[in-house]
């Protein structure tokens, strides 16, 4: 690559007729301007950014409607949303690595994955926002930091799933040459298991921060009991213009948002997506594999390979130094005879086990404090209350089903449209795509005007709102179903003269069936997650709600009514798990064996 | 340079394993049962300085395995493997292996490949570059540096595993199969090369192990081979290869040893040093008596192909010679040798002195139309193939004709392991179908007997059971 960097200026140069070295320093040019204007605007969001954190609490920030006011909001937000990712990845990677790699630990991390990530992100507002508000009394950053977990909740856990389930089925041969070669555990890491997992943390990735934008509204501005808060931000703006009615202010938030969107698409996603081609395990080329332009920039810019070269190259040399100093070979020839080794080994399996007992007792005594407050919180929620969260929990499933009809309905017949037609795969796939990642709560305000004037009022209005957030999934993968039918059976089924319903029952639904399945196991869960934003909406300065369990989570946690909230949350993630059990999983492995084109 | 001079050596030896028994251990699967499955059975053997020593063996002899033992990365279930007398605790980095797959990161460029294995040594940048360059250099990669593997042909690719190999300068070069990924004329040219430069003592290379399933490729490259049996795998026998100067095709000696090893893995039952010493004393060494199946094993083939074989040799005359065979038909030892078991098991056919005669039926089977080669298949599978046999006879004993095959995998799970246990049933259900002796329905995992009179009797409550079955 080193050799493309240094030809392709001159390439460029010659073409224009221009001589390669004004070129080259017009690039030059071109690099310390973009680069530099980057810096100062990332410089400046910093320093404005510390600013705020380090000043006194303040709850409730008054939010300007001005227009003037939204580029530092968008700011707050997009770096608030960036600093929840960084976490969120360095969770992902700590969390995924123990789980896939030590088999004890893996016994209790995943399942409380699979709780965690059941858990709707609101249920985590009073322990977040409680313990670091009194934290940090004096300033900012406790309720900074506490819209940062939110954030956080709503992106890690998809991401720890992808890495874990990379790192458990690496290559067998790929695993040996590592022993084999002795690598040391941090190369192991790096050229291993981050490497063979990298394409689908970056489409995971990308997932995590859809579902961020989703939930920004309800992390930038919450209440807990009599206290609220409002943090500035792009999401508390978009709020406050949806309760004014402030058409104006509502388009220019939306606009902003998307244009952060687009951008990121273009400046952040495209190019990794693209710089991620490389980490393919499988060795045969795809047709026609993603393509960036900013990618291309990067990659001819003089000044990065400038910087790589004399910055880069010598400081990671000297980190790799230091690393593989900190972490000596294994089993280096000592001059121990025998049977001091074996008591060697001996003394240190009693400390291992030692520790792991420790940590073991500890984090059990934890779970029993957790589980005996837990059941002291649960014992003041009144039978009467047990009934109607009951009930609600069927209200709130009864819509997410009806979200996930309408939406297979509609999205089956234009996502094979599209994908039966490399033309308008082509064409519309980057549309859908910039669509899909529109947060539909942002939508909300706009969507209510019209359907609150429909018979049924929020009650219907909610499943619209859930379809809004989750519909997205299941095109997505209906049209790479479509995409993925080999063009012989399509051919052969034309042969022998198989149309109309023939055609679908036979040749299409069988073979998108199992990316349908996928797309409706994420989408459901992103219903029920979902219906705690849309069954309690906030607008023109009243509150609407309906009858389901998201619409009980959202007011127990608004009101600080910790029981119901506590029962609320425990039995939305119970069913979330049981029908991923009971149903999804089972639908998945009938996919996975009758209809798998393998 | 200095010519490495013969192949009689007598140097040191460089490695050793020590009465290597080792059992199958699946994730998770400690001390579920009382007896895991033996893979490897009291195997012994030494590496020379100066030598190369080819391991064959047929499938299911554990040759993998064994040379996964000898690198270090698993720890056998009892014996030891000491290398220079220290015994083995992991990889050491006097061992370094090639792959079938060659196991090249593709995210790494060809150096970066090259370099891994001294980036864990903890070499210096400068230094790892003019080492892995120079590797590069004499492996015949210059100019493919900074390529991807997935921009390579196979040859070029399994040049990187050599390279990445020989960086970290081992003294024992272990081969598991690198040849047998790559096409007839690549292999050659490769396999070359390698001798090459271990005749002219270029690479610091003292000893290599070269697992194959190519009897040509053994003789043609080894000093001395071990060939292992299956069933547990153990030592069957030890041959001394050829004189350099004798390692032309078609020379006598050359065919001979080559006939020699066909005759030796086509009977697998026979005791190997026992046949060996018959015919050629001076090159036999020593070696185990097999010890007895203690199960039968079906050797995974497609009834068609071996029928495919036997065809082959009707036309011939109804004998053929297996060495031949081979060669003509480019069939590896793994993948003959299985239909000569499956021809042999089923009284087909015998190997006879590394010829492949047919037997009476297998004439006939040869020469019938498509209904009568199925009559004699099954008539010849249901008198030899006891599980089949025991199916069949379950089948028509059993209400409605459907009998589990959970019944059948938990037995063979007492004698093979979980995935050998499996690919048994498939065998068995493939061969099964093709004899019509009874239809298997995947999803629900059924064994049925072929549809007639007194399935259709109750046809609802049959297609009921399906039904629920598969909602399951």
């Amino acid at each position: 690559m080193a050799r493309m960097l240094q030809v392709l200026p001159q390439q460029r140069g010659s073409r224009h007729g221009l001589s390669g070295s004004a070129v080259y320093r017009w690039l030059w040019l071109r690099d310390l301007i973009l680069g530099g204007s980057f810096l100062f605007l990332l410089c400046a969001l910093l320093v404005l950014a510390a600013s705020r954190w380090a000043a006194p609490l303040t709850p409730v920030v008054a939010i300007s409607l001005s227009p003037l006011a939204l580029p530092l909001y968008a700011g707050y937000s997009l770096l608030r949303m960036l600093l929840a990712y960084g976490l969120a990845l360095l969770f992902t990677l700590l969390y995924g690595h123990v789980a896939a790699t030590n088999r004890q630990a893996e016994r209790v991390l995943i399942p409380l994955l699979d709780l965690l990530q059941s858990i709707p992100i609101l249920s985590f507002l009073p322990a977040v926002v409680l313990a670091l508000v009194a934290a940090f009394p004096q300033s900012n950053i406790g309720l900074e930091l506490a819209s940062i977990l939110l954030i956080f909740t709503s992106q890690a856990w998809n991401m720890t799933f992808s890495f874990y389930h990379s790192v458990l089925t690496l290559p067998r041969d790929l695993v040996d040459v590592c022993r084999l070669l002795r690598l040391r555990p941090w190369q192991r890491f790096l050229k291993l298991e981050l490497a063979a997992s990298i394409i689908g943390l970056v489409w995971n990735s990308m997932m995590s921060w859809a579902g961020g934008w989703f939930f920004l509204m309800a992390s930038e501005q919450f209440s807990l009991g009599n206290r609220s808060f409002q943090l500035p931000g792009l999401g508390s703006y978009l709020q406050l213009a949806a309760n004014r009615g402030d058409p104006r202010a509502l388009t220019l938030g939306l606009l902003t948002l998307i244009g952060l969107i687009v951008f990121l698409d273009t400046c952040l996603w495209r190019p990794l997506v693209a710089w991620a081609e490389r980490f393919k395990l499988e060795e045969q080329a795809e047709t026609t594999p993603p393509h960036s332009l900013v990618l291309d920039l990067l990659r001819a810019s003089p000044a990065l390979h400038w910087l790589r070269q004399h910055l880069g190259t010598p400081l990671w040399e000297a980190l790799a130094q230091l690393l593989t100093r900190l972490q000596p070979p294994e089993g280096r020839p000592t001059l121990t005879s025998g049977l001091e080794r074996a008591h060697h080994e001996r003394s240190r399996s009693w400390l291992q086990r030692g520790g792991t007992i420790l940590i073991l007792g500890w984090l059990g005594l934890l779970a029993i404090g957790i589980c005996w407050q837990g059941g002291q919180l649960l014992l003041h929620v009144p039978p009467a209350t047990w009934g109607r969260l009951v009930l609600a929990a069927g209200a709130t499933w009864l819509r997410t089903l009806a979200a996930l009809a309408i939406g297979t309905l509609w999205t089956i017949p234009v996502g094979v449209a599209i994908g039966l037609s490399p033309r308008w795969s082509r064409r519309l796939q980057p549309l859908v795509q910039i669509v899909a990642s529109i947060p539909a709560t942002a939508l909300f305000p706009v969507l209510l005007v019209l359907l609150m004037a429909l018979p049924g009022s929020l009650s219907l209005a909610a499943i619209l709102l859930m379809l809004l957030g989750t519909q997205w999934y299941v095109l997505f993968n209906v049209i790479a179903g479509a995409m993925a039918i080999p063009r012989d059976l399509l051919e052969a089924a034309a042969l022998f003269g198989v149309t109309g319903w023939r055609r679908w029952r036979t040749v299409i639904l069988p073979a998108i069936f199992p990316y349908l399945v996928t797309g409706l196991i994420t989408a459901s869960g992103g219903a029920w997650n979902a219906s705690i934003v849309s069954e309690l909406v906030q607008f023109h300065g009243e509150t609407l709600r309906t009858f389901g369990l998201g619409a009980e989570i959202a007011a127990a946690a608004g009101a600080g009514n910790y029981p119901v909230l506590l029962a609320g949350t425990l039995l939305m993630a119970a069913l979330v798990v049981l029908l991923n059990r009971l149903v999804w999983r089972r639908l998945y492995h009938l996919a996975e064996r009758r209809y798998r084109l393998a | 340079m200095a010519q490495r001079q013969t192949s009689e050596t007598d140097g040191a030896v460089i490695l050793e394993a020590q009465r290597i028994t080792h059992l199958y251990q699946g994730r998770g699967e400690q001390g579920r049962r009382g007896h895991a499955p033996v893979v490897l059975e009291e195997v012994s053997l030494q590496i020379r300085a100066g030598e190369l020593v080819a391991l064959l063996g047929p499938s299911g002899s554990g040759k993998s395995t064994l040379l996964r033992i000898l690198a270090g990365l698993i720890r056998p279930t009892q014996g030891e493997v000491r290398v220079h007398g220290q015994p083995l605790r992991g990889p050491t980095p006097s061992c370094a292996l090639v792959f079938q797959s060659f196991a090249l990161f593709p995210w790494l460029t060809v150096l970066q490949n090259v370099e891994l294995g001294l980036e864990a040594l903890g070499l210096p940048r400068l230094q790892r570059l003019k080492r892995a360059l120079a590797i590069i250099d004499m492996i015949g990669l210059d100019g493919f540096e900074e390529a991807y593997p997935k921009e390579l042909s196979g040859g070029m690719r399994q040049r990187v595993g050599f390279a990445r190999a020989l960086a970290v300068e081992p003294e024992l070069l272990l081969l598991d199969e690198p040849f047998s990924a790559l096409d007839v004329l690549t292999a050659a040219n490769l396999r070359r090369e390698l001798l090459q430069l271990w005749y002219q003592a270029k690479i610091p290379t003292r000893a290599m192990l070269l697992v194959t399933h190519n009897i040509d490729e053994a003789v043609s490259m080894a000093d001395r081979l071990l060939i292992l049996g299956a069933d547990p795998g153990h030592l069957r026998a030890e041959v001394q290869g050829l004189p350099r100067g004798q390692r032309e095709p078609h020379s006598p000696a050359y065919t001979h040893l080559v006939d020699l090893l066909y005759r030796l893995m086509t009977s697998p039952d026979e005791d190997g040093a026992a046949l060996l010493a018959a015919e050629e004393p001076a090159f036999v060494q020593r070696g185990q008596p097999r010890p007895t199946r203690p199960y039968q094993t079906l050797p995974h083939v497609a009834p068609a192909d071996m029928i495919g074989l036997l065809e082959l040799v009707q036309a011939r005359g109804g004998r053929a010679d297996l060495a031949e065979l081979g060669r003509e038909l480019q069939l590896e030892l793994d993948e003959l040798l299985p239909l000569v078991d499956a021809a042999d098991l089923l009284q087909l056919a015998c190997p006879e002195e590394g010829d492949l005669v047919l037997t009476a039926v297998g004439r006939l089977l040869a020469e019938a139309d498509v209904q009568e080669e199925k009559r004699l298949f099954r008539q010849q599978a249901l008198a030899r193939i006891a599980l089949l046999r025991r199916i069949a006879e379950d089948l028509a004993a059993a209400p409605g004709h459907r009998v589990d095959e959970e019944r059948y995998l938990e037995r063979l799970r007492e004698h093979f392991s979980e995935g050998e246990a499996e690919a048994q049933l498939q065998t068995i259900i493939d061969w099964g179908r093709y004899a019509e002796i009874f239809t298997y329905q995947e999803e629900a995992g059924v064994f049925a007997l072929e549809t007639d009179e007194e399935t259709e009797e109750q046809p609802t409550e049959a297609a009921g059971d399906t039904w629920r079955r598969n909602i399951r």
